[in-house]
């Protein structure tokens, strides 16, 4: 058997897939952060929160109305985005001419009471999601067993990456949201509704955030703190990824999840802390991020 | 900004002077002859659950049933400590020099050894009921601590020894990166290592940072051990467990070992993932008339009316024992040092409901049978909460480290 640095190549090459995974949540996550800052110049971070939201109410779909994950898939982003417009109406909307800390002290408060709502009512220890029958069972790589449901979320995650960014970049809609974020006072001049459109973008952030979460859901335990234990990471791939920067906070989190694969192999305490490693050098020689404009 | 007036402030100094010290006084006179019980979990985090809110709750009600006809009354409080040391031991400290006489459960066990120490140094009463590391009675024992339901020696032996009589003697560690996964990985180790099995390594991971376990999965299975032992506990178990299943180590003749599980985790797994699983606990509610009595006695009183475990039913005996030495040696003595307190609750047997007979012995271990489960199969529980079947009784004597080989310095064998 070959060896790479010691470990043996089929192991490394488990890890690098497993990183890949891995690297899907934080991009899909990051994205609707960046989406979020970029239009909005709100810092969300009740993100994690509206991640947990999305699982939960996946969960509650199956549980309540017998509605399976791909109902969930749907309607959970649809629900917990329409919960984040609501946010967006009644508070949210009234910070924006106010310096970034006070949207990011109300989204903090309004996660940690979003996460002690469900806390309270469902417990810490978290409520069983099965994988979709669909999506069981799993392929022999050779080198490793390779879970279905994993492969779909690599493939979903990446294909809902590029549709945001697709969306934002070169459709009507989205050069009129760059624009507002230009310069909203002459977009509303030629007669669009600046308010509504970014209502919309928040919501949309947000039923990203659910759509994460209803694909966790199956493969981690669904808990209140869930959310909390992944926003810490995903802002680090935002900052490292350029503020703002949709691309940049895709590729940053996928990069970002096989360097951490990699850590888990090489020197496994310090997994947790690689990503922090990473965003201190960049910020020392990159102040705005790898793909952030300064 | 407006100015406040002289008068004003006399007014308000007057008043709030006069509010403050009346019932200050009460509450002196009050204080001594109230026993105040500090009750400090995980309320907020992954081992909520285990304890938490209704860990406080069954302190309380182990206080009312004890009644406050005995010349005494007893408060209970209860405090966060986010599985933080530096904030347990900030609220330990606050506490003892508070007038609160006894602290209760603190599980996490570097919070949980953090305390010990706070406890010594004040000769106050510690009993940690909720913390795993049996270095609580081994070399960091105090004469001001008892440990109450369980240990990591007790899990090792128990579930360690059953899947190496069954077969796994090469194993492979998933620990959390902390005090409480050491222990126990150290303490299963030795027990794999003293029936002829090896260990064929072990990865720890940052506690509580990690959510996906699969990376880690796959260094165990590579690693070609019979079994995986899972050194960590709530939600880091149940991640565990649903990715093994997820990446079908099971189905390649892996055996999983969890070395703490609990009730509340197999209810989050769900019978369809968890089932075949062996845990081992000192309290199952449906295990016999006395337990089943007493647990449907206070569920409905229970947060999510979940059913009292292990932790929660010890937080219960823990407090009546405590109250029984209590009133036994009086309410100025026990206002006393701590160790006197600690002495009269080793001197008199421990008897309730939810445990039955036990005793508490010199380094401060209480000692009580301990029960080797397995998890049932969806077709053969009745409803929830009905979810594990016993496969063994270690006897008290034997369930636990004998006393000679804690290495507790103040013990003399």
């Amino acid at each position: 058997m070959d060896d790479i640095f010691g470990i043996p190549a089929p192991l490394l090459f488990g890890q690098l897939l497993l990183g890949l995974i891995n690297g899907a949540f934080y991009a899909l996550l990051s994205l609707g952060l960046a989406v979020i800052f970029g239009m909005l110049n709100v810092i969300n971070f009740a993100h994690g929160a509206q991640f947990m939201m999305g699982a939960f109410v996946a969960w509650m779909l199956l549980e309540y109305a017998g509605l399976n994950y791909w109902w969930a898939l749907i309607l959970a982003p649809l629900l917990v985005g329409l919960f984040g417009v609501l946010l967006e109406r009644t508070m949210i909307a009234r910070l924006y001419k106010l310096d970034h800390l006070y949207g990011l002290l109300l989204t903090f408060g309004l996660g940690l009471i979003i996460e002690g709502i469900f806390r309270n009512q469902y417990g810490s220890s978290g409520l069983p999601y099965r994988i979709p029958p669909q999506l069981s069972g799993a392929w022999d790589l050779g080198f490793m067993f390779m879970p279905i449901y994993r492969g779909w979320v690599v493939i979903v995650a990446a294909v809902m990456c590029l549709a945001t960014w697709l969306v934002i970049e070169k459709t009507k809609i989205g050069s009129y949201l760059r624009a507002s974020t230009e310069n909203a006072a002459l977009v509303q001049a030629f007669g669009i509704n600046v308010p509504r459109l970014m209502t919309l973008t928040y919501g949309a952030g947000v039923a990203l955030a659910a759509f994460a979460g209803v694909l966790a859901a199956p493969i981690y335990s669904v808990n209140p703190q869930m959310g909390s234990n992944l926003i810490i990471i995903v802002f680090a791939v935002v900052v490292i990824g350029g503020m703002g920067s949709i691309l940049g906070s895709v590729i940053t989190g996928f990069g970002l999840g096989i360097i951490e694969g990699l850590t888990k192999v090489f020197y496994p305490e310090a997994s947790s802390t690689v990503i922090f490693v990473v965003m201190a050098i960049v910020l020392l020689a990159r102040p705005a991020g790898l793909f952030g404009r300064a | 900004m407006s100015r406040i007036d002289r008068r004003t402030l006399l007014g308000a100094t007057a008043g709030a002077t006069a509010l403050s010290a009346w019932p200050g006084r009460r509450a002196r006179a009050q204080a001594a002859n109230t026993i105040k019980i500090g009750v400090m979990n995980d309320q907020s985090g992954p081992y909520r659950d285990i304890g938490g809110p209704n860990g406080v709750t069954m302190a309380q009600i182990a206080a009312q049933e004890f009644g406050n006809s005995r010349g005494f009354n007893v408060e209970v409080v209860g405090a966060d400590h986010q599985n933080r040391p530096d904030v347990g031991v900030n609220i330990a400290r606050q506490w003892y020099d508070q007038g609160v006489d006894m602290i209760l459960d603190v599980p996490t066990s570097s919070v949980g050894l953090a305390v010990n120490s706070v406890a010594r140094e004040k000769n106050k009463v510690y009993i940690n009921v909720g913390a795993a590391t049996a270095d609580l009675t081994g070399p960091q024992c105090s004469p001001n601590t008892a440990h109450w339901v369980y240990d990591t020696y007790m899990l090792a032996k128990s579930t360690g020894g059953a899947m190496v009589r069954a077969g796994g003697d090469s194993w492979f560690f998933i620990t959390a990166d902390y005090a409480f996964g050491h222990a126990l990985e150290r303490d299963t180790s030795n027990f794999v290592r003293a029936s002829g099995g090896r260990v064929a390594g072990s990865v720890r991971y940052p506690f509580p940072a990690t959510t996906d376990f699969s990376s880690f999965l796959l260094q165990a299975q590579a690693s070609r051990a019979k079994v995986i032992g899972f050194a960590n506990a709530g939600a880091d178990t149940v991640n565990s467990i649903k990715q093994a299943a997820e990446f079908g180590i099971t189905r390649r003749g892996t055996k999983l070992a969890a070395l703490l599980m609990f009730i509340a985790d197999v209810h989050a797994l769900g019978l369809e993932t968890a089932q075949g699983l062996v845990m081992t606990e000192s309290f199952y509610w449906d295990l016999n008339d006395s337990m089943r009595n007493f647990s449907r006695r206070v569920q409905p009183r229970l947060a999510n009316r979940a059913m009292p475990n292990m932790l929660t039913a010890g937080n219960y005996s823990a407090t009546l024992h405590y109250l029984k030495a209590v009133a036994d040696i009086g309410i100025a003595a026990a206002k006393g040092p701590g160790v006197e307190v600690m002495n009269r609750m080793k001197a008199i047997p421990v008897e309730d409901e939810a445990f039955g007979r036990g005793s508490l012995r010199q380094d401060g271990r209480m000692m009580i049978p301990s029960y080797l489960f397995e998890v049932k199969a969806p077709s053969e529980s009745r409803g929830p909460w009905d979810y594990l079947k016993l496969l063994q009784t270690t006897a008290a004597d034997e369930a636990f480290r004998p006393l000679g080989e804690g290495g507790c310095p103040f013990v003399r064998t």
